[in-house]
């Protein structure tokens, strides 16, 4: 870490130059853009959510509500609140079998490893990486001859498979790091293959759970286009709700806007009180294969 | 580890359901896909949404048509625009997210701080997204008013709904221009190899740049996709998508990019300090050079879900509007609203087509450098 | 509680009633993207029929957006998925037949027709358009127009300039209004709306007979007078916004309202819209006229409601049909949504002024049907029209656009 700032100057005079140059109120003024590119559309956001219909006008639409309007969050909420529903059921059913099936495929991939089993890893894979929209036709077949299709279960069925993958990978990756010592002792103890798993290697697991959690909640939570596809009115998402409350003949803005809200509320929240894992999720998915 | 049989069969029984589901949910689904796509399911609407729809095989005519065909103009402008999105998109992201980096690196007062500020549109759905920005372009409202809020004149940009476009050129000339992009790729490839020695690849390299240049000056004016010409390019409608795909994304390249100078030793800096480099200089020759690897992986990564994206799009622009739209909407559309699920088929195959060749050689070459570990 | 909590809870006490008192209670399900504005008209049906069928549990399932646009999508992954409602919406006419009579998804309603004596009570126009291969498909509840011009006629006033009656004379107004500093006279919106003034300058060019030759295959896209009128259509364009597909088409009458433009060609949803939203009075505050060139000519389009093979409840749904062909539930549901009754025997004392100005025209008028509300073309003509639309706002070429909407009749099927 760069904790040597105050003294590079005293190292080398040249240094010195370009680093005033960028220094330390340039980089907060730097920063404070930025900031405000990121954070300018959640004002907007909460600005327009509570304002009344008749108060949201164009011309004004920066201002900050003379009189808070908090009744667009209940009219939001007698319109998505069933969704959101949905969605958390959904949400915590897919994930939690998604995490489980991942543990143990990550288990028996890093420690129990078998000929093939990097291309058998990699196959599997290559599940993460591709465009729905290229197996949504037999998707949405499979799922009907299952008798699923317009329930919550199809779509979680969807979500926990396309899941798969990158709780697989997160797992392999997390128990590649457990030595392997401890393995090998567990075995001459006499353990096997279960025995291992529940005593060695799933107690320690609880840091892996928790990043494998918060990225597949958010993940199942943000999906949309599964959503569209495979279910019927009572079980769709809050994902697809909000785009209906957005994208019909809705004048009055706060609506869409409040929903945007309380849809976006549980991600963001786990995201704020859990943001170290988040982040480790997010490199997790993309640094190593 | 030594080979205790039982537990490996244990192993491989554990793996089993999984690899199964997905061969089920991703080969044999993408097989299917492949197959509808040769097929004339939904040409004939009697058939489209009959219970048990007749359909027969006809090759590659779906793909015929979409690149050829006189009707589907709208799936080439959304193969072009999908490709200068991607290019944007990744630039922007890149390009923000380095920055960010950079100056997080710098140890700011409350760091986490900006960091979150910077990270949390990350946990938002596309849809969520969406909506807001739908909003801050609208014609008349949001980023069009800043200026107002400055005392200057309201801006009167058309966000989402311009009907303009730069940077045009005729469908026609496209293997032209591939051919002469990738002969120029090639050509590079060839002197770099010759500077440093490697005979076979500057030979390959070279002659393939050759012989695509004679391809592109003596048979390709010859070709002729469409009768007429038909103009595309880059859609100024896609800029405001753009921008909220970067708001929303920017913070993972930044997360990568501070992954990766965190990861720098400060040795190695303070050595090129002591060799007398400046701080530019240092950047250039020490820092740079260590994250090109995570540029590479943030680039696959955001090529990816660029290609992929949708939801973005039908949350902001809407599914109609064909000068911001994008081919994996328009594969949606096809199949569920105009009940071409072959034609539907064929553009997810292309989607798929399109991610393949980015994502297999990176998953594969992940692979090799870890079994030569 | 949430609707749909609500509704489930209602579903358990039915479930209850069932088992505990053994009565009759059924169920039906309907699909609609009647939704906001329209709710309120939709629910005035359903308090009807469940006046008369009490025991019966009514899910009202709304999928709201554009003209239908999302509905009909979620419609179609419904059907594929073997689990139809029990009766949807569905713009009456090709819309329905080019997709789901000719798939043999839909029942014939013939015999209801007859039982019920709608065969009289509806104009013999409609019923033909609602007809084909020998029977009758849906039950239309409603009717609206799509070819009105609206403008605010203090603002035509202040501005010196009347209501041109035909398309060339409307294009010298534009002109006109231009010269005097209005950047767009006319004012449309997202792309579902320049295909609704494409067919009032395409009717108001090429006549009724002409429009109905289009899409009976006797008149090719590609003759002259059509691409002239598509000509025409370029200039008109000319005239409008140019941040139109960013509106949706109540703020595209907002514009309107405000005098940033002068006029806008809009189905007469729009009355409901100016008189219920913006509180503004027929004549004075809002003015109306048909289209440039469409006077004598009322471009329909009808909401209709069919019964799909399959459905479980087909009781229930077909009492649903038999609500909304009566007179009774044709006058509950149109004075609330703003359009006029399919049948000709309604009670007019129950609508609002420019809906008994409609319901003459209804009687006497010449009826045509809309193309881009899904009366005259099936639904995979119309869905792609919108492509051809846009291609055209970007090069206003006129052979090509003609040329291409011709290539797309052939294959939608009603043209050679």
């Amino acid at each position: 870490m760069t904790t040597t700032i105050p003294t590079a100057a005293t190292a080398k005079p040249p240094a010195t130059a370009p680093r005033k140059s960028i220094g330390r109120p340039g980089l907060y003024i730097v920063l404070v853009i930025a900031a405000l590119f990121f954070l300018l559309p959640i004002y907007l956001l909460f600005a327009t959510a509570l304002k009344s219909p008749d108060a949201i006008n164009l011309a004004t639409t920066w201002r900050w509500p003379a009189a808070l309007n908090w009744a667009s969050f209940s009219d939001a909420w007698a319109k998505i609140g069933g969704n959101l529903g949905n969605s958390l059921f959904l949400a915590v059913v897919a994930t939690v079998l998604a995490a489980m099936m991942g543990s143990l495929n990550g288990y028996a991939l890093a420690k129990w490893k078998f000929r093939g089993a990097n291309t058998v890893f990699a196959l599997m894979l290559f599940g993460m990486f591709i465009p729905y929209q290229a197996v949504l036709i037999p998707l949405f077949q499979f799922i009907k001859a299952l008798g699923l299709y317009g329930t919550i279960w199809g779509l979680i069925l969807a979500h926990v498979v396309y899941g798969l993958p990158i709780t697989t990978l997160i797992f392999r990756n997390f128990y590649a790091d457990v030595p392997d010592a401890l393995v090998e002792a567990a075995t001459i103890d006499g353990a096997g293959f279960w025995q291992i798993y529940r005593r060695v290697i799933f107690p320690i697991s609880i840091p892996g759970f928790v990043v494998v959690i918060i990225w597949e909640f958010t993940q199942v939570w943000n999906e949309f286009l599964f959503a569209a596809t495979l279910t019927n009115t009572s079980a769709q998402p809050v994902t697809y709700a909000l785009s209906q409350l957005a994208g019909g003949q809705a004048v009055s803005w706060n609506l869409p806007m409040a929903g945007a809200i309380l849809a976006a509320l549980p991600t963001l929240l786990v995201y704020i009180l859990l943001g170290r894992y988040f982040v480790r999720g997010l490199l997790a998915g993309s640094v190593k294969g | 580890m030594k080979g205790l049989t039982k537990d490996r069969l244990w192993a491989i029984a554990v793996l089993t359901p999984s690899i199964l589901l997905l061969a089920i949910f991703v080969y044999g689904f993408i097989g299917r896909t492949v197959y509808v796509s040769f097929t004339d399911w939904g040409n004939d609407p009697a058939q489209a949404l009959a219970l048990n729809p007749i359909i027969k095989w006809v090759g590659l005519a779906n793909y015929q048509e979409l690149f050829t065909g006189f009707l589907q103009g709208r799936f080439r402008q959304e193969m072009i625009s999908t490709i200068f999105f991607t290019v944007f998109f990744i630039l922007g992201c890149l390009g923000l997210g380095l920055g960010l980096a950079l100056a997080l690196d710098r140890n700011p007062k409350g760091e986490a701080l900006w960091r979150t500020i910077f990270l949390f549109p990350m946990s938002l759905s596309f849809i969520v997204t969406g909506t807001i920005w739908r909003w801050m372009l609208q014609p008349q409202g949001g980023v069009n008013q800043l200026p107002a809020a400055f005392g200057g004149k309201p801006s009167t940009f058309g966000w989402l709904s311009s009907t303009d476009s730069v940077l045009k050129f005729d469908w026609n000339l496209l293997p032209i221009i591939t051919a002469v992009v990738v002969a120029i790729v090639m050509g590079v490839i060839a002197y770099r190899a010759f500077a440093s020695g490697q005979r076979t690849r500057t030979i390959v390299a070279a002659a393939s740049a050759a012989v695509l240049l004679l391809w592109a000056v003596f048979v390709a004016p010859n070709l002729k996709m469409l009768p007429a010409p038909e103009v595309h390019g880059f859609n100024l409608a896609l800029v405001g998508i753009v921008i909220a795909a970067v708001w929303q994304m920017s913070g993972y390249t930044m997360a990568l990019y501070l992954a990766g100078l965190r990861g720098i030793p400060e040795e190695l800096r303070e050595a090129a300090r002591v060799d007398g480099a400046n701080e530019i200089d240092m950047y250039r020759r020490v820092v740079f050079p260590l994250l090109a690897p995570i540029t590479l992986s943030a680039m696959i990564i955001l090529g990816h879900i660029s290609l992929k994206i949708f939801d973005l799009v039908y949350a902001m622009a809407g599914p109609d509007n064909t000068f911001a739209s994008v081919p994996a909407l328009n594969m949606y559309l096809t199949s569920f609203r105009q009940n071409q699920f072959a034609l539907g088929a064929a553009i997810g195959t292309i989607l798929l087509i399109l991610v393949a060749f980015i994502i297999v050689p990176y998953l594969s070459s992940q692979f090799r450098t870890e079994e030569s570990h | 509680m949430s609707k749909v909590q609500f509704k489930k809870a209602l579903l358990v006490a039915a479930a209850l009633a069932v088992t505990t008192s053994a009565a009759a209670a059924g169920k039906l399900e309907i699909f609609s993207w009647w939704s906001g504005d329209e709710g309120p008209a939709l629910e005035a049906l359903v308090k009807l029929y469940k006046q008369k069928y009490s025991s019966v549990v009514v899910d009202n399932a709304t999928v709201s957006g554009g003209a239908g646009t999302n509905a009909k999508a979620v419609l179609k992954t419904r059907m594929l998925g073997g689990t139809p409602p029990d009766s949807f919406q569905a713009h009456a006419g090709q819309e329905l037949i080019g997709t789901w009579v000719v798939a043999n998804r839909m029942e014939d309603l013939s015999a209801l027709f007859k039982s019920e004596g709608w065969d009289k009570a509806f104009p013999k126009d409609l019923t033909a358009l609602i007809s084909s291969k020998g029977g009758i498909w849906s039950v239309p509840v409603n009717v609206h127009r799509s070819n009105v011009m609206w403008y605010n006629p203090a603002k035509l006033k202040a501005w010196g300039v009347t209501v041109p009656k035909t398309w060339p004379e409307f294009i010298t107004t534009c002109a006109t209004l231009k010269s005097k500093g209005v950047a767009a006279p006319l004012v449309m919106g997202e792309n579902w709306t320049q295909q609704h003034l494409w067919e009032s300058v395409m009717i108001g060019t090429l006549g009724a007979q002409g429009w109905q030759n289009l899409f009976s295959g006797k008149l090719k896209f590609t003759d002259p007078r059509v691409v002239g009128a598509f000509t025409t259509f370029g200039k008109v364009m000319d005239c409008a916004n140019k941040d139109a597909s960013g509106l949706s088409w109540q703020q595209a009458s907002d514009r309107i309202v405000d005098g940033t433009s002068a006029f806008n060609i809009m189905g007469d949803w729009a009355a409901g819209y100016f008189t219920t939203t913006k509180k503004l009075a027929p004549g004075t505050g809002f003015g109306w006229a048909t289209s440039p060139g469409t006077s004598k000519v009322f471009v329909m389009l009808a909401d209709s409601f069919g019964l799909p093979k399959g459905a479980k409840n087909r009781t229930e749904a077909t009492n649903w049909l038999k609500v909304l062909g009566s007179k009774a539930g044709q006058d509950a549901f149109n004075p609330l949504k703003g359009s006029i009754a399919a049948r000709i025997d309604s009670d007019l004392s129950k609508y609002n002024t420019y809906s008994r100005s409609a319901a003459t025209d209804w009687k006497t008028n010449k009826i045509v049907g809309s193309m881009v509300h899904g009366a005259v073309a099936p639904e995979s003509f119309t869905s792609a029209f919108g492509a051809i639309i846009d291609q055209f706002a970007a090069t206003k070429n006129s052979a090509g656009a003609a040329a291409a909407a011709q290539q797309l009749a052939v294959k939608s099927g009603f043209s050679k």
